[in-house]
Formats: C-alpha cells, sequence, structure tokens
C-alpha cells in the first residue's frame, strides 16, 4: 500500500486519495482537435521507471497533488501542489 | 503405537493442570499448555491424517506453521473449522479434533486403494485423463476427485460470535519480526533509545531459537521482562506477520482463542505502519527426498527437539537420525541427556565437529552413508542405510527416523518487498537481500549460524536502522556465547532409490513427478510447480519446496541456483477470510447514511430502500404491490405531494470566476442564467460520453449552487475539483460539499403552489416566481432557499432548508396540506412519475449514453471549450444507429414490462433494452423507457419485447420518451 505524504495533512494511505492518472500531460488547448485529445484520453505511457501522477486527497483535504512514483518500486520521491516544479525524473 | 510419551518437563507444559480432549471421537488428555500436535505425541498418536491425493497416513513431521500433514477439522458450537494445524493449535479443555480426508476412518480408509494406483496417478493424471467428454467434467469427474481429493470440509461460520474478528491499527518507528536472538536484541536495543518498536512473533512466547537452549534461559527471561517494562516497545505474541505492502505497511494476524469458543474474538488482524523494518524471521529446517519419508514418525531433528524441550515430549524410544549438518545434533544430545539414545546417527559427511562429539557420547555414528528408505507403513518400523554409491549396508530398526537437510532463511516478507534470492553455497540454501531501504535482514534469516551470532547479528542491524533514524544505539551486551564450532554442511537432497519419495507432503508430489514434469515440457520451475502442484498446498512448500528445485536441477542438468526457489506468495500463512473481515460484516459492511427525516419516514410507516449508501423512503407502505405506489403518484397527478430528495449531491459555486468554470465542466451554457433563476446541465466526461445531470441555480452573481443525481454526487465533486484545480488552475472559484447542510424536498402536482403559500412568505404566484426560478424565502419561519423546477412532470417546487430545520419545515408541510390530500410519496413513486415525462436517471445516464443518444444534443453549447466538447464530436458518436432513448409500451394494456426486456426485431436478433419500466398513473398499462438502436427514427413502430429471464414476451409500441405532457403546460402552470 502507498502511503502518500500529503504537503496538508501528512503521511497517509493511498485509500484516502483517488489517482487522476497521468500529471506530466496536460489537457490539449480547446481548439488543439480530435488527434490530441483522442491521445489525451486513450493513450497511455507505460513507463518503467519515474512518473508524474495526479492524486486527489478525497478523504481528506480534497487537494490535488502531483506524486512523483517509481512504477517498480512504488518509490514516491517526491509530493507537490499542482503547479509546483517536480524534480528532474532521473534514475 | 509406539513407547513414545513425556519424558521430562517442558518449559511450556504445566503437569499439575491436565487438559482433556478429544480426537477421532477417543478420549485423550494432555497438559495445559501443550498443542494438539504435543498431546498426540504424548499419547502415542502419531496417525493423524490421510493424505491430499494417495490416502497415505500421516504424521507429524515438524513442530510449528510450516507443518504440512498434520491438519484436522476442530468440531466447533456452530459447526467445523477446516485444516487446523495440531502443531500450532492450543490444547483446551473440551478440544474436539477429527482427522480429515478419510472414509470411513483414519485407521481403516478405503480409498487407500489409490496408493496402490499411483503408478497409474502421476502428475497431470487428471487433466489427461478426465477429457472427454467435457460435459462429465462438471457433472461426474469434479464431483468424484473432489470427494477423493482434498483436506477438510468447509463448513460456513453461520451463527458464530457476531463479530469473530477485530482489526487494530499501529503505527511505530519500527517493526521487529521475531522475537528469537536477533530480533529480542534489536527490539531491546532500539527501545532503549526511544524509539517507538512492535516486536511480532508467531510464537505464544518470546524466544525464538533459544527456547531450545538452557545456556539462554536467564538471557531469554531478562531481555524479555526489559521489553515488556518498556514504554516504547509493544510486544505481540501468537502473531505472524503475513503481509508487506511496502512504503512499511504490513499485516499481521494474531490468533487469540482455540476454535472451539463459541464466544468473544477469535483472530485480530493488525495493520502495522512503520518507517522500518527488521526481518529477523530465522530459518526453517529442510526435508531430504528419500523412500518413505512420510510415514508417521519422520519428523525434522529440530521438530523433535522443540517437542523435547518446549513440551517434555518424546517423539520416539529408538529413534534414528539423518543429517547433512551439524546443527541438527543438537536434537541429539538434547534427546540423549533426556535419555533417549540413538539407534544409528547417519550422516552423510566423511566427518564433522558434531559426529565426533556423538561419538565421544557413545553414539554409532554411520559417516558417508544415507537412510535410503523407511520402512513401516502407518508407524516407522525401521530404516534401511546405505553407503554412499547406494550399496546395502543395515537395515536398522527404529520407532522414528529424525531429518535433517539443512535450513533455509523464511524469504517469504522479504521477498513480499522484492527482495532477490542469492544462492549461497556454503549454506546450500538462498538468501533474500533486501535494499536497505526496504528492510533490514538479521540472524539466520540472512544465514548467521548460531544463537550468539544472530544476537550480534541483531546488534548491528539495530544499531544501522537506529542511525538511519537519527539515534544512536548504545553497546550490545554480550550474549551467552554457546555457539560451537561447526563443520559445514554438505548438500543433500534426495536419496536415489526405488519407492516413492515426497518433496511435498501436502500435495502427495514425489521426485519422480517432478521428473516426470520435466520430461513432458514443464522445465521451468514455475511450470513444474504448477503440472505437479509441488509448493501449492496451504503450507507453500515450506520444508520441503528447495527439494523439488533440486530434483528438477538436476532433470535439467543445471544448478539449483540456475533453476531458482518457488516464489513465496502474500499470505505467508493461510489467513481466515473472518480475519480479513474483521467487525466489517453485516449491517458493518458498509457505512448507512440516514436522511435528516429518516425517524418520521419510518414512524410513517416508510419501507426503505439501500441506494449507494443511502436508506431512502421506497413507499410509504410495508406491503400492496403497486397500489400504495399509484396512490402516492395519482395524489402528484390529481393533487400534491411531497418527497425528500435530500440526498441530491449539492455543490456551492462561488468565486468571480464562478460562471466561467461552470462553462467548462457543463456541456450547456451557465453564463447566460440570470440571478435568481435555475438552469437544467449536463456535464460529460471527457471521452464525450454524459457524466451527471441536475439543475444549477444562480444565488448571486457570482454565487452557484450545482446538484447532482444522488448516485454521483462523490464523483463529480472529485470531477469538478480537479478541473477546478488543474485545467481551471487559472480561475478565481471555490468549491464547497453542502450535501449534508441542506435538506431539500420536491413539492409536487397541481396544487402545489396553493401549499407552499401556506409556508413560505414570498409571492410563488406564476408571475413572481415563473418555471425555473430561484430564490430566497422563509418557510414556517426558517431561512429557506426555493426552486422552481420539477422531475415528475407537474407544477413543482423544491424547498431547501438547513438539515437541522428539516423536521420543522417538512412537518409545517404536512399539517398545511392535510386539507389538500397532501401525500408523502417514496423513490418508486418519484421513478413512476419520471418515466411517464420521459425523465432520465441512473438507468440511462449508464455512462455508455452521450448527449446525442439521450435526445440532448441540441443542448451542448455551440461556442466555447467545455469538458468533453471534442470527443462528443467523434462521427461514430453522431451515428443515428446508436441506442437511442424512447418510449415503450405494450400493446395488450393488461400486460406489463420489465427493466432488462430486449426489444427484438423480427429476425429476433436484440435491437435494444427497456432500462425503466411502470404502470402508468394516467394511461391505461404499464409504459417504459428503452434504449433502442436508431430508436428515434422508429417511433410509431412496433417490436416485440422478451424477458428471456421471466418466459415473457410482449408487443410493444414505440413512442417518444415524453409520454406525458409533451409541451410542457404542467409545469409552467
Amino acid at each position: 500500500m502507498l502511503r502518500i505524504s500529503c504537503p496538508w495533512c501528512g503521511a497517509r494511505d493511498e485509500t484516502e486519495f483517488r489517482y487522476r492518472g497521468d500529471a506530466g500531460r496536460p489537457r490539449p488547448p480547446a481548439d488543439a482537435g480530435m488527434a490530441p485529445f483522442l491521445a489525451y484520453v486513450y493513450e497511455r505511457d507505460n513507463p518503467l521507471g519515474w512518473h508524474l501522477e495526479w492524486w486527489l486527497h478525497v478523504g481528506g483535504c480534497r487537494q490535488l497533488l502531483q506524486v512523483l512514483r517509481h512504477t517498480l518500486t512504488h518509490d514516491i520521491r517526491w509530493v507537490g501542489a499542482p503547479g509546483a516544479q517536480p524534480p528532474a525524473p532521473t534514475e | 503405537m509406539s513407547g513414545a510419551a513425556r519424558i521430562a518437563a517442558g518449559i511450556l507444559t504445566d503437569p499439575a493442570r491436565p487438559v482433556g480432549f478429544r480426537f477421532d471421537g477417543r478420549a485423550f488428555a494432555g497438559l495445559a499448555g501443550d498443542t494438539l500436535a504435543s498431546a498426540l505425541l504424548a499419547n502415542g498418536q502419531r496417525l493423524i491424517a490421510r493424505s491430499f491425493k494417495y490416502h497415505r497416513p500421516r504424521g507429524i513431521v515438524t513442530a510449528g506453521p510450516e507443518e504440512p500433514s498434520a491438519l484436522v477439522d476442530v468440531l466447533t458450537a456452530s459447526g467445523r473449522e477446516p485444516n487446523q494445524l495440531a502443531t500450532t493449535l492450543p490444547l483446551c479443555e473440551g478440544l474436539c479434533a477429527v482427522s480429515q480426508n478419510r472414509w470411513p476412518s483414519l485407521h481403516y480408509d478405503l480409498l487407500a486403494f489409490n496408493d496402490r494406483l499411483a503408478r497409474f496417478l502421476p502428475a497431470g493424471f487428471y487433466y489427461k485423463t478426465f477429457m472427454w467428454p467435457a460435459r462429465a467434467w462438471e457433472r461426474l469427474y469434479e464431483p468424484l476427485i473432489r470427494r477423493a481429493a482434498g483436506l477438510g470440509k468447509l463448513v460456513p461460520r453461520i451463527g458464530a460470535a457476531a463479530a469473530p474478528a477485530e482489526t487494530v491499527h499501529h503505527h511505530a518507528d519500527v517493526l521487529v519480526v521475531g522475537a528469537g536472538a536477533a530480533g529480542l536484541t534489536a527490539a531491546n536495543l532500539l527501545g532503549r533509545c526511544g524509539l517507538r518498536v512492535l516486536l511480532a512473533d508467531q510464537d505464544a512466547v518470546l524466544g525464538g531459537g533459544t527456547l531450545l537452549d538452557e545456556g539462554w534461559t536467564a538471557w531469554r527471561q531478562q531481555t524479555g521482562d526489559a521489553l515488556a517494562a518498556s514504554p516504547s516497545v509493544r510486544i505481540l505474541t501468537r502473531s505472524t506477520v503475513v503481509g508487506a505492502y511496502g512504503h512499511g505497511v504490513f499485516g499481521a494476524l494474531e490468533t487469540l482463542a482455540a476454535p472451539t469458543s463459541s464466544s468473544g474474538l477469535r483472530e485480530r488482524l493488525h495493520v502495522i505502519r512503520v518507517r522500518r523494518v527488521l526481518f529477523a524471521t530465522g530459518a526453517e529446517e529442510r526435508l531430504i527426498a528419500l523412500a518413505g519419508n512420510d510415514v508417521p514418525g519422520v519428523m525434522l531433528a529440530g521438530a523433535a527437539h522443540s517437542y523435547l524441550r518446549r513440551y517434555g515430549v518424546a517423539v520416539g524410544c529408538r529413534p534414528a537420525f539423518f543429517v547433512n549438518n551439524d546443527e541438527a545434533y543438537a536434537a541429539l544430545f538434547a534427546l540423549a541427556a533426556a535419555g533417549i539414545s540413538p539407534v544409528a546417527v547417519i550422516d552423510v559427511r566423511a566427518e564433522s565437529l558434531a559426529a565426533a562429539r556423538a561419538r565421544a557420547l557413545g553414539m554409532r555414528v554411520y559417516a558417508r552413508c544415507l537412510v535410503s528408505a523407511v520402512l513401516g507403513r502407518s508407524s516407522v518400523r525401521a530404516v534401511r542405510i546405505t553407503a554412499l554409491d547406494g550399496a546395502p549396508l543395515q537395515t536398522v530398526r527404529a520407532d522414528s527416523l529424525l531429518l535433517s537437510g539443512g535450513f533455509s532463511p523464511r524469504a517469504a516478507l522479504p521477498v513480499q518487498l522484492g527482495g532477490h534470492l542469492g544462492w549461497q553455497e556454503r549454506l546450500a540454501a538462498f538468501v533474500p537481500e533486501l535494499t536497505p531501504r526496504a528492510g533490514v535482514m538479521a540472524g539466520s534469516a540472512r544465514g548467521v549460524a548460531g544463537l550468539a551470532a544472530a544476537a550480534r547479528d541483531g546488534a548491528v542491524a539495530a544499531a544501522q536502522i537506529a542511525r538511519e533514524l537519527g539515534r544512536e544505539c548504545e553497546p550490545h551486551a554480550a550474549p551467552p556465547e554457546t555457539d560451537l564450532a561447526a563443520t559445514p554442511l554438505a548438500a543433500l537432497w534426495e536419496v536415489p532409490g526405488p519407492g516413492r519419495a515426497f518433496v511435498d507432503l501436502q500435495n502427495d508430489v514425489t521426485t519422480a513427478d517432478v521428473r516426470l514434469a520435466c520430461r513432458e515440457g514443464y522445465a521451468h520451475l514455475e511450470h513444474m510447480k504448477r503440472y505437479t502442484t509441488h509448493g501449492m498446498a496451504t503450507d507453500q512448500g515450506r520444508i520441503g519446496g528447495l527439494l523439488g528445485s533440486a530434483v528438477l536441477a538436476q532433470a535439467r542438468g543445471q544448478t539449483l541456483a540456475e533453476v531458482g526457489a518457488l516464489r513465496p506468495r502474500p499470505f505467508a500463512q493461510p489467513v481466515p477470510f473472518a480475519a480479513l473481515a474483521g467487525s466489517e460484516v453485516g449491517a458493518h459492511f458498509k457505512p448507512q447514511r440516514r436522511l435528516p427525516l429518516h425517524d418520521w419516514h419510518a414512524a410513517h410507516g416508510a419501507s426503505f430502500v439501500s441506494t449507494g449508501l443511502w436508506l431512502r423512503p421506497l413507499v410509504y407502505a410495508q406491503e400492496g404491490g403497486w397500489e400504495p405506489v399509484l396512490r402516492e403518484a395519482r395524489a402528484v397527478r390529481q393533487g400534491v405531494g411531497v418527497t425528500d430528495v435530500s440526498t441530491l449531491g449539492k455543490i456551492d459555486v462561488q468565486g468571480a470566476d464562478a460562471v466561467r468554470f461552470l462553462d467548462v465542466v457543463y456541456a450547456n451554457t451557465f453564463s447566460t442564467l440570470a440571478v435568481g433563476r435555475a438552469r437544467y446541465g449536463i456535464m460529460l466526461r471527457e471521452d464525450g460520453m454524459l457524466f451527471d445531470d441536475g439543475t444549477t441555480a444562480r444565488l448571486a452573481a457570482e454565487h452557484f449552487l450545482v446538484t447532482t443525481t444522488t448516485a454521483n454526487a462523490a464523483a463529480v465533486l472529485e470531477h469538478l475539483e480537479f478541473h477546478r484545480q488543474s485545467t481551471c488552475a487559472q480561475l478565481d472559484v471555490t468549491l464547497t460539499d453542502v450535501a449534508d447542510q441542506w435538506a431539500q424536498f420536491a413539492i409536487a402536482g397541481p396544487r402545489a403552489r396553493e401549499l407552499l403559500a401556506r409556508i413560505v412568505d414570498a409571492d410563488v404566484a406564476n408571475a413572481a416566481f415563473p418555471f425555473m426560478a430561484a430564490g430566497a424565502v422563509r418557510a414556517a419561519g426558517v431561512a429557506a432557499r426555493l426552486f422552481r423546477i420539477s422531475f415528475s412532470g407537474e407544477l413543482a417546487f423544491e424547498l431547501a432548508v438547513p438539515a437541522h430545520c428539516a423536521r420543522t419545515v417538512w412537518e409545517a408541510l404536512q399539517s398545511a396540506g392535510r386539507t389538500l390530500g397532501l401525500l408523502p410519496y417514496g423513490l418508486d413513486a418519484l421513478n413512476t412519475l419520471r418515466i411517464e415525462k420521459g425523465h432520465v436517471t441512473g438507468a440511462e445516464l449508464n455512462g455508455n449514453t452521450s448527449a446525442h443518444d439521450l435526445g440532448f444534443g441540441r443542448m451542448l453549447k455551440p461556442q466555447g471549450d467545455f469538458i468533453g466538447r471534442t470527443l462528443s464530436a467523434r462521427p461514430a458518436l453522431q451515428s443515428g444507429e446508436r441506442l437511442q432513448l424512447v418510449g415503450v409500451r405494450p400493446l395488450d394494456r393488461a400486460r406489463r414490462l420489465r427493466n432488462g426486456m430486449h426489444l427484438l426485431a423480427s429476425s429476433g436478433a436484440s435491437e435494444g433494452y427497456v432500462t425503466s419500466s411502470t404502470p402508468s398513473t394516467e394511461l391505461p398499462g404499464w409504459l417504459g423507457l428503452a434504449l433502442l438502436s436508431g430508436g428515434r427514427a422508429r417511433i410509431g413502430t412496433r417490436l416485440t419485447a422478451r424477458s428471456e429471464l421471466h418466459g415473457e414476451e410482449v408487443a410493444v409500441e414505440i413512442l417518444s420518451p415524453h409520454m406525458l405532457d409533451p409541451e410542457n403546460v404542467r409545469v409552467r402552470a
């Protein structure tokens, strides 16, 4: 089970959070057209390694968080607010 | 029967407290502190069970949770508990255990003829034989095989104690798993430097391996006392850590009471959250594969040592020893000191320090020798000794054979955390290796031999953990120096020869099965495992797993390191479902949400229905079928009714950019909504499908109240929060969930205005408060919000009041409505009314429908961005062939519709289905809503509706979904 350190609430179980997908892919601009939206909604990278993700603390402060998680080890290196700059996801 | 008995005082048993119990109907006596296994051994009862496949006689092989054979059913007040391990089951007065998998009795088992057929029942036999005809598998073969094979009978714990288990959560700095020399040392040092320590051990007493060595008694007691007195150490005994879930989360199963107790807690599940973990889980002794290694009386040497030290029980009077390592001699010397001399010590090695000590005690040691077979059927009679090259040497009469094939570190938990199993030739074992961040290992769990060495290793591990957590451990007090110099072991997995040699006692897997699997192409370890079921029993092959790997390695001509070890999987030990469920059973399975007016509804005869977590009034009657529902619905059509819609989601949206935010999340426009007005809105998912609907009112220029469907209340809030903080992060808007703060009532019917006027202070005439108006009023003296919206299709208002005032206002409505024929109506009537009107709910907003499908296509705003805009324009979603919302009505008005009925074309193919149906309040017969392929173009045509489930078929006409008042005259009245 993941324990996510919410900047507002402290370390909490993942069951308090809702996963909201890849935080590294912003929503395309409104007029981007069909292809970018299809890619945004349906295409998923499946990286081995660090992955920047949205987690919403629905069972806590309801804040949206960026979480840098390693998909193999489940290590969480960084948790930040939506606008914050994540550290470079190096190995 | 052997002459085995209780020959000494055990450290756990109390000779002053005899305990009576029954096994297979026979009365026995044991002592307080015994396990069922030790008590049976003390009574000379060796035969405990019949094996899974061959029904061979089986006894007790181990003294702990790794036991493969001695499984019993325990009879309880409420039935029977199958597959209890005799080796861990505490003896209690009146315990009734029965043996498993035998008929008619343990001694005379008719199915034992399977054993004679063994050569025709190899691995994969069932798959190869019972192939044809396929239909016979379910009806004939499987029931037969299940009766012949298998373990205990499961009888559900129905009627047992209401909550036989509970869950406890722990937060600590360090979890120490295992309370042997390493774990006790580490827990003590960590506790003394102020860290909060949780020490868990599967045993009822602390000590692990030190329990077997008298030289450690004082140390064990002192350390245990110090830990018990330490305010920062919490000790969990009888608690097995069964799962490691990463991020410092672990699960442990504590066994509290014997299955016989009819009341009280049986198990406790500990959910543990810690910063660091230390695995001091020790090592497990291994079996040796040789012919007859499953005969009752064959036991691991360490287990024999345990039975002697812990319970004072000797397994036999004339034991033979067969070992490949020095550590196992400890059992030999302990038994000899208690007066049980071995008839033969067979050591595969040429010479060793321990063998020399045995000779010095006058024991007969056969060096460079093997035991090639155990003779005897329901008990060991003799062992056959051969030279290393297989030359027969001697057959020695013995009543038991104590085996040791070396030791394997317990790897289950480290492997669950991603630990790698590294082969160590020195130990002939796989040793788990963990990254320091994942966990630290100490003692024999990482291959350190000897108690003093393990204690020192525990101190090193404790110092490392303390440093990582910013503390400094004090120096470790020297442990008792009892470790003797030892000669390394010689790897020995299998003694070749005729006869069946088992690698998995619980699943009856032999060395020949493993070789067969390899020959038939299942040469990968994980394939062999599945083909033979080796290691797939409840013991996960803990004592024989590596033997299977070794036999496979030999068959493949490779090394054991190349073949690898079976992967241990969670749980490390079987866990009853009841323990996982804990107290979350029955009504406590999920929380229940009650309406502010729940008690009023109940007092007025409501039957309730569970929708999501909510309990809602379905109809104000306990029986009568549709009649009371239609009475309530007709009150709305003809007079006035009131219903509690407080379950709707309500989200307060405020901010300078609130309206821009709503324009993004809703598919229709809200920027044109005037203050004091409400509007129906639809929300799409980004993939273009309909997500939710509801009305939104503009209470002030920068203040909106959004309502959602009951079912989607949480999902919509989450969706809005996500977009507010990501795609709309630049907007000045805040969201507040006010669902629980407001109770809301729908007042509907031609006389709704008349009723409302009696309790509100505002002018509710059509001119002052037209359709879709919204505003603040006082109702029965309470500050309230009034919305002129209608779900029923009648003139209707929704009145929202603070939840704590719900009863005041609701009762004011009831008394004001008495002269108007007011009836409260429930969810069934609400549904009847909305179906007639063609309004959709979750049955139609099912996640697969688009705005076009439900006839909302024109609501999508042509200008400006909104969530789902681009993908809702996908050509396939515009197709006229998609399932579209229509109304349906049986041509024969006496026939009914059913939800889920398929709408059939003349070819018999399904072209859609009925989503909702109800008897009508105003039209004769039934009405329904349906999703029909190309439905809108088929209005006026006829189809057949069929329910296979009910065997019903009815001709229907396809209608517009707006079956009542399509011009919306009533709602604007």
